[in-house]
């Protein structure tokens, strides 16, 4: 029994949610109205389009009619299965990348910057502002033949690994995979710093004392307090990094060659180009729905097992 | 003795309720609050208080019943129309406003121009006027607390609703500004409803006292008639602590009811048995642990005759200072608290030592024994 | 000995500080790089490699065709495209913080999914749906396009911001006389103020500097990313460096200004 309530906590009572009064119900229909209708012409429409363009035949003269052929799809993938491959595996590849060097400047912002914390934000979102293509171009000055990079990774015996990787190829960095995956990194690490940042931020310092105090080393804090509270940064930033990363065309043709060519390319060039609307429906379509597959499955995965 | 301009200001609340689809926060209640005095509502978390001072502010709508202010039935009126004001949990002082501001808004909003004299006498009164272009966020617990105050009472409201306006201030500055509040209420003369979960903040401040239970006014009075007299079970936890016994009624003579209880006999004055008795039903006995006073058994003897015995033993005893705890086993009870207050301590009275309990028959009340004998403890774990 | 012993040890403590660093190179290296080669005089057509210091470009930064054009272009719809998706993105937002709704999780997934959904996909749809429509592809056909993919950018930053609201506050508006309107103005508005503003900010950088969508939905109206585009195709002029140059220190200034314009004011009312 108690007569000391002086430590009781303040109570949250009944919820302080807002009366909804009777003559507002129509309100949020007409606030979302606008807004949805643009996103369900522009966005969810075109969609069904796109989907119905892919099982057309025909030809821009004749005109497109849909006649449910399916073959499309196969061909599609049969041509073009080389380039779906690269987007997967160098959308990752930048995606692991970016998270092996985006975690150590995120957790240098969230616990060791100090008053530089600001500063070091405003320098990770700053090259924002500078339009993407020309900041890409630069990658053409820095990774050119014969450069200061390609010499020092010659002189570092770097590029043999990476010839061995079939990464690059002889002394050449720029127009290899190994330009293209530099390029996706350097396009999409920020998208990976600033969620690491939030979720490292959002970590009570004194976590870092609690396990230090109960035997755990520095490495051990880590692994076992800081990278699992920071999950829901890991698992928005790799996503946020690889979708971006994987339908990119820009970086395979500014850094790339002909043998880099990743599958927005083949979907640019079918559509812009080439004019081949069902066979570009069909690739893209093929693309929506395998990274909405391993979207899913990631979130599933990571969000059942890692993440509280 | 009443006329009707005393009771003109009077909130008058009837047949009140409100339900959340098949969940009933308030079951229909009726309560008045006499013009300027100085009324709690108190009770545990989701016993419905605050749904009913919301209900009073108009910021929910009663699901049944009339909210009156006087004679003006305010229940259709949106909250900007109605002559209230409140203080609100956690103060919801507007963040980008300075104090000043804060404090002029709502005479701003009903189109006074002037309000530089107004504001900065209601500041002086809540000694913050030095901090008038200071933002919420620099100010400490209770000088915002005073700024939600004073906002409130700047417009002269009828009633000022306080929504447990001291829980989020440590224990010394909640004293300190339970006495400030009383103050302030006493100058303005304003009727205060206030809202709380702690009861020594209920009885400190209150004329009167409501407690509510489960969406229900369980029982309603002045702090001292509550705590002497309570009514459920639930009241005598809540407010403070009780010991109960259950007995079976032998007889009821006069202004007396005797009770038998474990081979003993109790007397229990009829007024203040709220429960009906009749030879042979069962009755829950209560009393106070501060009533109670403790004697060794070797000195049984010289208790005097009149006054109400139980037998014990020790069974842990905590010295607090003021006064020692002591927890008695007895064959009607287990766990019976007695406070004693430290004037000659007995070191006899050690865990182990056969006891007398006794107490003034007086002291005695009387509960139906129908009741759950620990409504309204506060387990341990909701304290944390 | 000794010596080398400390090192290591204040090499394994500063690691992480080290490796932070490092990024942040990577991150800024491009910039330096253009900064640097705006200043070139190149030989060829393109602006790859250094040949002698000039000024002429920024002397002259509008002294390429279609460039400056193209800029104000970008400026133009990027202006537009802000002001749409914010005030659609803004409605959306408090409808769902302060609402209860039928069809609430469809809702969520519409504004969600453009977010996953690779660039090249929503272009090539949107490329899909504006041929069947006949329409013709321009300024109109890329504002619609910017405003689309802008709109649920705009609803994350000020939900974010809305959800964070204490509903007291409206509510103690409401208690001192405001009605609904005094209080959407006085109150909810100037709060909810900084998550609009970043809405916006990012709806502008997102729209000014987008490529992918613009390329397929623009025809033959050339914005200026699409202009780099080209160009990085048939020549790249120095100019181009000039306005990236300028782009990244005028942003820059603005937010170290707004930094130190709060500092002071903090100091101030301390």
């Amino acid at each position: 029994m108690s007569t000391l309530t002086e430590a009781a906590p303040p109570e949250a009572d009944e919820p302080p949610a807002r009366p909804p009064r009777k003559r507002g119900r129509l309100v949020p229909y007409w606030l979302l109205l606008p807004g949805i209708l643009w996103l369900l012409v522009f966005f969810a429409l075109p969609l069904v389009y796109q989907a119905s363009t892919s099982v057309q035949t025909g030809s821009l003269e004749e005109g497109y009619k849909v006649t449910w052929h399916f073959a499309t799809y196969w061909d599609a993938l049969g041509d073009y299965w080389p380039q779906f491959l690269r987007s997967v595996l160098y959308a990752g590849a930048a995606t692991i990348l970016c998270l092996l060097l985006g975690y150590p400047l995120a957790y240098l912002i969230a616990f060791r910057a100090g008053r530089w914390r600001n500063l070091i934000l405003v320098l990770v979102i700053a090259p924002f502002f500078t339009s993407f293509l020309i900041r890409t171009l630069a990658w053409k000055t820095i990774l050119a033949d014969g450069g200061p990079v390609v010499g020092a990774l010659n002189n570092l015996h770097l590029l043999d690994v990476t010839n061995w990787l079939g990464a690059t190829d002889g002394d050449r960095v720029l127009a290899t995979p190994l330009a293209v995956v530099c390029g996706l990194t350097y396009n999409f690490l920020p998208f990976m710093i600033l969620p690491l940042y939030t979720s490292l931020e959002r970590i009570d310092g004194r976590l870092h004392e609690a396990a230090g105090d109960l035997y755990a080393r520095p490495s051990t804090t880590f692994r076992k307090v800081t990278f699992p509270l920071s999950m829901p940064g890991v698992v928005s930033g790799t996503l946020l990094t690889f979708i971006p990363a994987a339908g990119d065309y820009v970086n395979a043709d500014l850094l790339g060659s002909t043998d880099t060519r990743m599958v927005g390319n083949v979907i640019q060039t079918q559509f812009l180009r080439i004019l081949d609307y069902p066979t570009a429906a069909a690739l893209s379509f093929i693309l929506m729905a395998a990274i909405l597959l391993m979207v899913t499955f990631y979130i599933r995965k990571a969000g059942t097992e890692d993440l509280v | 003795m009443t006329t009707a301009q005393e009771h003109g200001g009077d909130v008058r609340l009837t047949g009140i309720s409100k339900t959340y689809g098949s969940f009933t926060a308030v079951h229909p209640l009726d309560l008045t609050v006499p013009q300027g005095s100085f009324f709690a509502l108190l009770g545990a978390s989701g016993c419905g208080k605050t749904t009913t001072l919301r209900m009073i502010a108009g910021l929910e709508e009663p699901s049944s019943g009339t909210v009156r202010l006087g004679e003006q039935d305010v229940t259709a009126l949106p909250p900007y129309k109605r002559p209230v004001n409140t203080v609100f949990q956690s103060y919801a002082l507007f963040p980008h406003l300075d104090i000043f501001e804060n404090v002029a808004f709502g005479l701003r909003r009903r189109g006074i121009k002037s309000v530089k004299k107004q504001v900065g006498e209601m500041l002086d009164l809540v000694q913050l006027g030095e901090q008038a272009r200071k933002k919420p966020h620099q100010l400490s617990g209770g000088q915002q607390q005073r700024v939600a105050v004073a906002r409130a009472l700047i417009n002269h409201p009828k009633v000022l609703l306080l929504d447990e306006p001291l829980g989020a201030l440590d224990l010394k500055l909640r004293r300190q500004m339970q006495l400030e509040l009383k103050r302030i209420q006493t100058e303005v003369g304003i009727t205060f409803v206030h809202v709380t979960h702690d009861q020594e903040e209920a009885m400190t401040m209150a004329d009167t006292v409501a407690v509510m239970n489960g969406g229900r006014v369980e029982q309603q009075g002045a702090p001292a008639d509550l705590y002497e007299n309570p009514g459920t079970t639930f009241v005598a936890n809540f407010l403070g602590t009780s010991n109960f016994i259950e007995a079976e009624v032998a007889e009821v003579s006069g202004e007396d009811v005797f009770l038998k209880a474990g081979g003993g006999k109790l007397t229990l004055p009829k007024a203040r048995c709220t429960a009906s008795v009749s030879a042979g039903g069962t009755v829950l006995v209560g009393v106070r642990p501060e009533k109670i006073s403790l004697t060794h058994a070797d000195d049984a003897g010289a208790i005097p005759d009149g006054r109400n015995r139980i037998t014990g033993r020790i069974a842990d005893s905590s010295f607090i200072g003021v006064s020692t705890q002591y927890v008695v086993d007895s064959p009607v009870c287990d766990a019976f608290e007695v406070y004693a207050q430290n004037i000659e301590r007995d070191t006899r009275l050690a865990p182990g030592a056969e006891v007398v309990l006794h107490w003034n028959p007086a002291h005695t009340f009387g509960l139906d024994a129908d009741q759950d004998v620990e409504a309204g403890v506060e387990k341990v774990e909701e304290d944390a | 000995m000794a010596v080398l012993s400390a090192f290591f040890r204040w090499l394994r403590r500063n690691l992480v500080v080290i490796a932070g660093l490092v990024t942040l190179a990577y991150l800024l290296l491009p910039n330096v790089v253009v900064t640097v080669f705006s200043f070139n005089k190149p030989k060829g057509r393109f602006n790859y490699s250094w040949q002698e210091f000039s000024l002429d470009a920024w002397k002259d930064p509008c002294g390429v065709a279609d460039m400056c054009g193209s800029l104000s272009l970008s400026l133009q719809i990027a202006f537009w495209a802000t002001l749409g998706a914010t005030a659609l993105g803004t409605m959306i937002a408090f409808a769902l913080v302060r609402y209860r709704f039928r069809a609430r999780g469809a809702v969520n997934s519409l504004i969600f999914l453009p977010m996953a959904m690779p660039e090249v996909v929503m272009a090539a749809s949107l490329l899909t749906l504006f041929l069947n429509m006949g329409a013709q592809l321009g300024f109109w056909t890329v504002l619609i396009a910017h405003i689309m993919f802008c709109l649920s950018f705009v609803v994350t930053a000020v939900k974010a911001r809305v959800m964070s609201m204490d509903p007291r506050l409206e509510q103690a508006a409401q208690d001192l006389y405001a009605g609904p309107v005094q209080t959407f103005l006085r109150v909810t508005l100037p709060i909810a103020a900084p998550g609009i503003a970043a809405g916006a900010l990012l709806a502008f950088a997102l729209s000014f500097d987008d490529f992918i969508i613009t390329n397929f939905n623009a025809g033959s109206t050339v914005t200026f990313p699409m202009f780099v585009w080209g160009s990085a195709q048939r020549g790249t002029p120095v100019q181009i460096n000039v306005i990236g140059t300028a782009m990244f220190l005028i942003a820059v200034l603005l937010v170290v200004a707004g930094m130190l314009v709060g500092m002071r004011r903090k100091k101030k009312s301390l």
